[in-house]
């Protein structure tokens, strides 16, 4: 067995070619392999890239899909965001829990089960969902758990659990997934017929400055929600010294209740290569990357697949399309696991075989970026945009959206609304018209942005869809009448702890804090002062933060103290005893209790 | 001189050289910027944050932050100040420091900034971790409750000792630093004359056999607060 | 004019704090002329005869009695001080927060290498108070409305707090009076 270890991981490193860089790739396969990556396994790793061990535990430790302890032979990861909760997670949670006898965590005596939760993985207008190694099932039901469980039982084989293909490219027999597309609406940029090719040799006709100055007419600004202007991104780039460059695709969509670039990888993936390949000649790169989360690794040989294509069609590799001296062409990186991992310099530490922690800014990316060579780093939408810009002209695109805000937007919307899916909508759409579109206008409240976003209230449903307004990478979800807004934002809470690099002290310390107090209101236990105490606390979490991670991770408080400070203040009423609420001296002393064989005097007086 | 860049902190004038951060500017300047991560000679790290300024009233972390000419810098103020003591109780909170029998006590920079701060007692609950200690290095040993992930023995280990002998693991919240053995650190080749068995700001990582030789009242930050040294124009 | 009464305890504490409440030395005299003192160890007081300005706490709570007495001074002093860094922060008793109760009950009464106890058993006196499933600092239990650590706090440290606190001045301590050790 050891010996085993030994040939395979020494195989896998010489596939990646020992690289110090690949080392994301190289304990990937490693865990596939065999359900981990152990201790022996990392010193095997460490000698053959000529790193040390402790380098590769850094990473192995960091990755929610890597572990040191072994994991079953299939692991059904349960997705437990809010959403998810909302169509039924926990119901079918506990069919999982009793069909398999092991509790989430666990993995079964026979080796051949692991159960685990995980953040968002992108099919909130699907859910419930889970992934079966990195198969994804969706609509779950209590029946579909027991029936999932009992059928890999006999087959262990996850891909032979689709029993029903989803639409488009879902059903491509490299895809074969049962995943749906769920577009509602088409606008006029992202989803409308294309030409493979077209936009790259207009591109190319040009000169790269022209390029450059063809995005900066469109005033593109960046979809992943922070909204850079792309093309001044780009000038950066290309002005920056250096010879090597590269071009970053940020297809690490993580953010709860996103999924439109899956649908757009899924669905017109050449014009998310076409724009890499695009931006590749105007900032003088000749290599992509494309950052696709481990989530979306079922795409991953469909999307392998039209890269080969686009090679053998000359739209990447030597002298594109006849170009001479134009080269560029694309991997795939996969991630492993991580939220943080969208964060721009925390995506580039995770490619270069990193743990996906941030990086020091200045310098930006633009500056120095992967391997430290400038870079751009740019969202999947964006890229399909910079495609439509070359193809139709920027005068096309910008006569779009509204003039801060120029194009189309896509929304994933999910949540308590009639058809949840994709929208394709003009920027500066009101927030009220984009619920009527999706059927959720009972709605109370709604989190755009994602759980980094803001929770609105129904008196702000006039607000506008804009990088002015509610800036958004596409998250929109929708809580009607019987929920509690209060629990949605602790559940985002939950979802910070976890998702945090850990780098810095406030959003390592600090959100963990925060849900504290969040709960103890919640519970009742709460006091005036513990309103102040959660400003205060996630005022320092945003302030003091290093990355976007932690400057967003307070939001689901600072934003629903803000718009829904009624429910908080009829949670909380000043004491005037002295005690401290949250105190409870008869669970203190349970335990004791139990040991000991005797009641409490003083708890139960 | 052209190469002077010059700018303001609280008030002040400050003149830098190309390539300096905010913090050694202020520094050779006379002026204290709390810091806790930061140390002479290893790579800015930018994970304690309390060095965080308002740089034209964006906070930037001091020891990371280029200097700029006419920048307008924002470090002993009530607001920053407040935002500071509250980074330094969340460290306090996070781990299990009990400075009444630490060997580091005294001459610890967390507990010192916290005594600068005015911190009688932190705002947020103790959230008593379990973490553990391992003794088994011959000269030198790591208490992991003491331990602040600032990652100075990890870079000092790295660039200054080029032995690699720490880094981190784990996220988040279970984010800790391992030794590059299979658990203990006797496992390792650090050596007690290492860098990186001198950087700890804490008591984390503390060699054997020297703890309480400086007695109280003659500790590093027994009378004068830290930072004193910097303000006093001593570098 | 009555003279205002101050009140002290030692919860999960070593008496340490006590004790450098009377390293006041012969301002102790001086002390008596401001205040009186009510339940307290220092004068044997069992039970509160009636309200007090201060109340000064030493060591946290570790037993369902600590927390007993804890609320009962919160309810008869104005002023509550957590004195010393074990009612701060738990201080040594909370080092057993990282452990099982029922190992910190074994190592008392049935494993510990001193513990001679042939009946095998842990004792279920009502004399002996339950202990709580971790030690809690007092600020957790109660509101405290002053913090002066500590291990002990420095005589001057109490006795400047105190005075400042029965003259109604601010308690502004020099930096050589606040420390953790």
């Amino acid at each position: 067995m050891s010996d085993n270890l030994a040939t395979v991981v020494r195989d896998i490193c010489r596939k990646y070619g020992r690289e110090r860089g690949r080392l994301m790739d190289i304990v990937r396969a490693v865990q596939e392999k065999f359900g981990c990556v152990s201790g022996p396994a990392m010193d095997l790793i460490a000698k053959e890239v000529g790193v040390r061990r402790v380098q590769v535990a850094s990473v192995v430790t960091f990755y929610a899909f890597l572990s040191e302890q072994p994991k079953g032979q299939v692991v059904i990861r349960l997705c437990n965001d809010i959403i998810d909760q909302m169509a039924g997670a926990p119901d079918v949670a506990r069919a999982f829990e009793e069909e398999l006898g092991i509790s989430f965590g666990q993995t079964t005596p026979d080796g051949k089960f692991s159960l685990e939760y995980a953040a968002c993985i992108g099919m909130c207008d699907q859910a419930p969902a889970a992934l079966v190694n990195d198969v994804p099932v969706t609509e779950l039901s209590t029946d579909a758990a027991r029936r999932i469980v009992r059928d890999l039982r006999k087959h262990m084989d996850p891909s032979r659990l689709v029993h029903r293909l989803g639409d488009g490219n879902n059903a491509h027999e490299l895809v074969h997934a049962m995943v749906m597309n769920n577009i509602h609406l088409r606008g006029p940029v992202i989803f409308t017929p294309a030409n493979r090719g077209e936009a790259i040799r207009k591109a190319l006709a040009m000169t790269p400055a022209e390029v450059i100055r063809a995005v900066k007419t469109s005033r593109l600004r960046g979809r992943g929600g922070a909204g850079f202007p792309t093309g001044m991104k780009w000038e950066f780039t290309r002005a920056a010294p250096g010879d090597r460059k590269y071009i970053v695709c940020n297809a690490d969509e993580g953010e709860p209740g996103t999924f439109k670039d899956r649908v757009l990888l899924t669905e017109l993936p050449d014009r998310v290569f076409a724009g890499m390949t695009i931006a590749g000649y105007a900032v003088g790169a000749a290599e992509g990357i494309l950052y696709l989360r481990a989530e979306y690794a079922y795409l991953q040989r469909f999307l392998e697949d039209l890269l080969d294509k686009r090679r053998a069609e000359n739209l990447l590799g030597q002298n594109i399309c006849g170009k001479a001296g134009f080269n560029f062409d694309i991997r795939i990186q996969m991630g492993a696991g991580a939220y943080v991992c969208g964060e721009e310099t925390a995506l580039l530490s995770s490619a270069e075989g990193s743990r996906g922690d941030p990086k020091n800014r200045p310098p930006f990316p633009a500056q120095k970026g992967y391997l430290d060579c400038p870079t751009v780093v740019n969202n999947v939408e964006t890229l399909a945009c910079v495609t439509k810009i070359l193809e139709a002209g920027p005068a096309t695109f910008s006569e779009h959206g509204s003039p801060g805000s120029t194009g189309t937007k896509l929304l994933s919307i999910s949540g308590d609304c009639k058809v949840p899916g994709v929208f394709e909508v003009p920027f500066g759409i009101k927030l009220s018209e984009v619920l009527k579109l999706a059927g959720g206008e009972d709605a109370i409240a709604v989190q755009v942005g994602g759980a980094s976003g803001q929770m609105i209230a129904r008196e702000e449903f006039g607000r506008t869809i804009c990088f002015d307004d509610l800036a958004t990478g596409g998250s929109v979800m929708i809580f009607g009448p019987e929920r509690n807004v209060l629990e949605v934002a602790d559940k985002f809470m939950e979802f910070f702890v976890e998702e945090s690099c850990g780098y810095c002290t406030p959003c390592r310390v600090g959100n963990v804090l925060l849900k504290e107090r969040l709960e103890r209101v919640i519970a009742g236990q709460g006091e005036p002062a513990d309103l102040e105490y959660l400003q205060d606390l996630g005022q320092t979490i945003k302030t003091m933060s290093r990355c976007g991670l932690g400057q967003t991770s307070a939001n689901p408080v600072l934003t629903t103290l803000k718009n829904f400070r009624a429910t908080y203040n009829a949670l909380v009423k000043k004491r005037t005893d002295g005690l401290q609420p949250a105190f409870d001296l008869g669970a203190a002393v349970g335990e004791a209790e139990t040991i000991i064989g005797r009641k409490s005097e003083h708890a139960h007086a | 001189m052209s190469a002077t860049i010059e700018f303001v902190i609280d008030g002040k004038e400050i003149q830098g050289q190309p390539g300096q951060t905010i913090l050694e500017a202020a520094q050779q300047a006379g002026v204290y910027i709390p810091r806790l991560c930061y140390m002479k000679g290893l790579v800015p790290h930018g994970s304690c944050r309390v060095c965080t300024v308002l740089v034209n009233g964006r906070p930037q972390s001091a020891c990371t932050q280029p200097v700029a000419p006419g920048m307008v810098v924002e470090n002993n103020t009530e607001k920053v100040t407040a935002l500071r003591r509250n980074i330094v109780e969340m460290l306090f909170v996070e781990g299990n420091h009990f400075c009444m029998f630490c060997e580091k006590s005294g001459n610890c920079e967390l507990q010192a900034l916290a005594y600068r701060l005015g911190i009688a007692a932190p705002k947020y609950p103790y959230l008593f971790p379990t973490r553990d200690i391992d003794m088994s290095h011959p000269d030198v040993f790591i208490d992991r409750n003491r331990c602040i992930l600032c990652g100075r023995c990890v870079r000092a280990s790295r660039d200054v000792d080029g032995k690699h002998v720490f880094d981190f693991v784990g996220r988040g919240p279970h984010k800790r630093v391992a030794v590059n053995a299979e658990v203990r650190l006797a496992d390792t080749n650090l050596d007690v004359r290492d860098k990186a068995a001198e950087a700890c700001p804490v008591g984390a990582i503390m060699k054997k056999r020297v703890g309480y030789a400086v007695p109280i009242g003659q500790r590093l930050y027994d009378h004068k607060p830290i930072g004193s040294e910097i303000e006093n124009g001593k570098k | 004019m009555a003279k205002p009464k101050v009140a002290t305890t030692s919860l999960a504490g070593c008496f340490g704090c006590h004790m450098s409440l009377l390293d006041i030395d012969d301002r102790i005299l001086k002390l008596v002329e401001l205040v009186d003192f009510d339940k307290s160890p220092v004068d044997d007081i069992k039970e509160f005869t009636g309200r007090c300005a201060v109340g000064l706490i030493e060591g946290g709570c570790c037993n369902e009695e600590n927390v007993k007495v804890l609320r009962d001074f919160r309810a008869h002093c104005d002023i509550l001080i957590s004195v010393g860094d074990c009612a701060i922060m738990g201080g040594i008793p909370a080092m057993r927060n990282g452990i099982p109760l029922q190992e910190c009950y074994a190592e008392a009464y049935l494993k510990g290498p001193t513990v001679h106890n042939p009946s095998g058993r842990i004792p279920n006196d009502p004399e002996l108070p339950l202990l709580l499933n971790r030690v809690y600092p007092c600020h957790e239990v109660v509101k405290i409305d002053y913090h002066l650590p500590g291990c002990p706090p420095p005589a001057d440290t109490l006795w400047e707090a105190l005075v400042a606190l029965l003259s109604d001045k601010p308690v502004q301590l020099p930096y050589e009076l606040v420390k953790y050790d």
